[in-house]
């Protein structure tokens, strides 16, 4: 039996607040950390991505007081990141209870970073994040940095491979050409990544119906998906969708 | 904290993860202290052993912080004693993850690299569903349930030890238990609720709420 394929909704945090609305809960207090991350592990949830767009310092810090409550209440495992930029911030990231780090353009800038990490706090608390686009001139897919506003010279699956030789032990890719769209994730991009990466990968970007997610688990052998505003408007019920699933044959934790 | 209020004592050499593994106790309502002082792990009245990391530099700082006698002697004296990941695999002889080292020798049994098979990735990250052998307080409320996995060793071991075992290309013991030694490969503090009926078990145990049956 292999393992489950997860499904990991995804929170953008600033200031310490959820925002882009989570309107499926319900909750007096649609911003609350806390209340949604307990919401979606007891929707049926097998992890959580908080992803941290505060641009400021002091969101940084509220960004951990906020990790510190949500580890507090939720027992299932969480990764937090965004703008992460030197050791000192994966520490306190993983220190206030997040079980995985996830690094993007300060990776590509520095892939020391990463090594450095994996050294301090093992290969599977580091997560590589790529935000990846198709360049129909180069015929390749391109690693894009700074929220997807610049674009590298790197090649997607190349740079994906450099990670896990530096030490990364998950991959989080996303697609920006099927992000935002709900039109399905990008399967040729995670069939190319299966083909040479050995460690788990999560697909992001697309996810629009439950048959997104089954295309991306059987066709693009992804481990999990990450998904946003289905999950955050209710459009997809985490429950129904892993039933679904586990109708079609996957493996999945009910 | 008066002497007749139960606690935990969790063991502090620096692992990782302690913050994850303190709430959990608390959740479930016992206190727990993170402690290295001989004094307080023995007059605890159970004792958590957490791990992320390497198994040779746990080794070191548990033997740097003396904490090898005092861990034998509360498992002497009958004390609930719970490895988490790398805290269970401590427990049992050796390791071979950079040569061999010696571990704790509380239950037989060697720790070996999962071998990289054919669609099993390692380390062994997600989540994994329980087959259940011996059926006690501890292992009845994971019965074919899934819980967290993080790890690339694995333990070898009698099957007299293995309570509950998942299968990831080969058997992965995921609950040993010998006696008052008890050791879980997976996160119970990051595997949702049935995490938490493993904990609340152990918690029982410490407790005298319940026994090993």
């Amino acid at each position: 039996m292999a393992l489950a394929k997860r499904i990991v909704p995804a929170l953008d945090v600033k200031n310490g607040r959820v925002v882009k609305g989570v309107n499926f809960l319900n909750l007096q207090d649609v911003g609350d950390p806390v209340d949604t991350a307990i919401a979606y592990q007891n929707a049926g949830a097998d992890e959580l991505v908080f992803l941290d767009i505060s641009a400021t310092l002091e969101g940084r810090s509220t960004m951990i007081d906020m990790i510190e409550r949500v580890s507090s209440a939720v027992f299932i495992p969480l990764t937090a990141g965004g703008g992460v930029t030197d050791l000192e911030s994966m520490r306190a990231i993983i220190q206030a209870g997040a079980d995985k780090v996830f690094l993007n353009s300060a990776a590509v800038s520095n892939p020391e970073l990463i090594r450095q990490g994996a050294e301090l706090f093992g290969s599977q608390a580091i997560v590589g994040a790529i935000d990846s686009k198709w360049d129909e001139i180069e015929q390749k897919h391109r690693v894009y940095v700074s929220g997807g506003t610049k674009a590298t010279s790197l090649e997607t699956t190349n740079w994906a491979k450099k990670m896990v030789q530096y030490g990364v032990g998950e991959l989080l890719v996303t697609s920006m050409n099927t992000d935002g769209t709900k039109n399905g994730y990008d399967i040729a991009l995670y069939q190319e990544l299966d083909k040479i990466i050995n460690v788990p990968i999560v697909a992001s970007g697309g996810a629009g119906k439950l048959s997104d997610f089954s295309a991306v688990f059987k066709s693009g052998h992804v481990d999990a998906a990450l998904a946003a505003s289905v999950f955050h408007y209710g459009e997809i019920e985490i429950a129904d969708l892993k039933k679904q699933l586990h109708s079609e044959g996957m493996v999945m934790r009910l | 904290m008066s002497k007749e209020e139960p606690f935990i004592a969790v063991i502090d050499y620096g692992a990782g993860n302690i913050r994850n593994v303190m709430k959990a106790i608390a959740y479930v309502g016992l206190p727990a202290k993170l402690t290295k002082n001989p004094t307080e792990i023995l007059s605890a009245d159970g004792v958590v052993i957490p791990g992320v990391g390497a198994y040779k530099s746990a080794m070191d700082k548990i033997h740097a912080n003396q904490l090898l006698e005092p861990i034998k002697k509360a498992a002497k004296l009958g004390k609930p004693i719970l490895g988490i990941c790398l805290g269970m695999q401590l427990l049992f002889d050796s390791s071979t993850e950079f040569g061999e080292t010696k571990g704790f020798g509380l239950i037989p049994g060697e720790v070996v690299a999962l071998p990289a098979n054919e669609g099993y990735k390692v380390p062994q990250m997600g989540w994994n569903q329980n087959n259940i052998t011996i059926k006690n307080v501890l292992t009845r409320g994971i019965e074919n349930e899934y819980t967290y996995f993080v790890h690339s060793y694995y333990v070898k071991t009698s099957d007299q030890y293995i309570a509950a075992s998942v299968d990831y290309g080969v058997k992965v013991p995921s609950i040993v238990i010998k006696d008052n030694i008890i050791g879980a490969q997976f996160h119970p503090e990051k595997s949702g609720e049935v995490g938490l009926r493993v904990w609340q078990a152990f918690a029982d145990m410490v407790s005298d709420k319940a026994v090993l049956i």
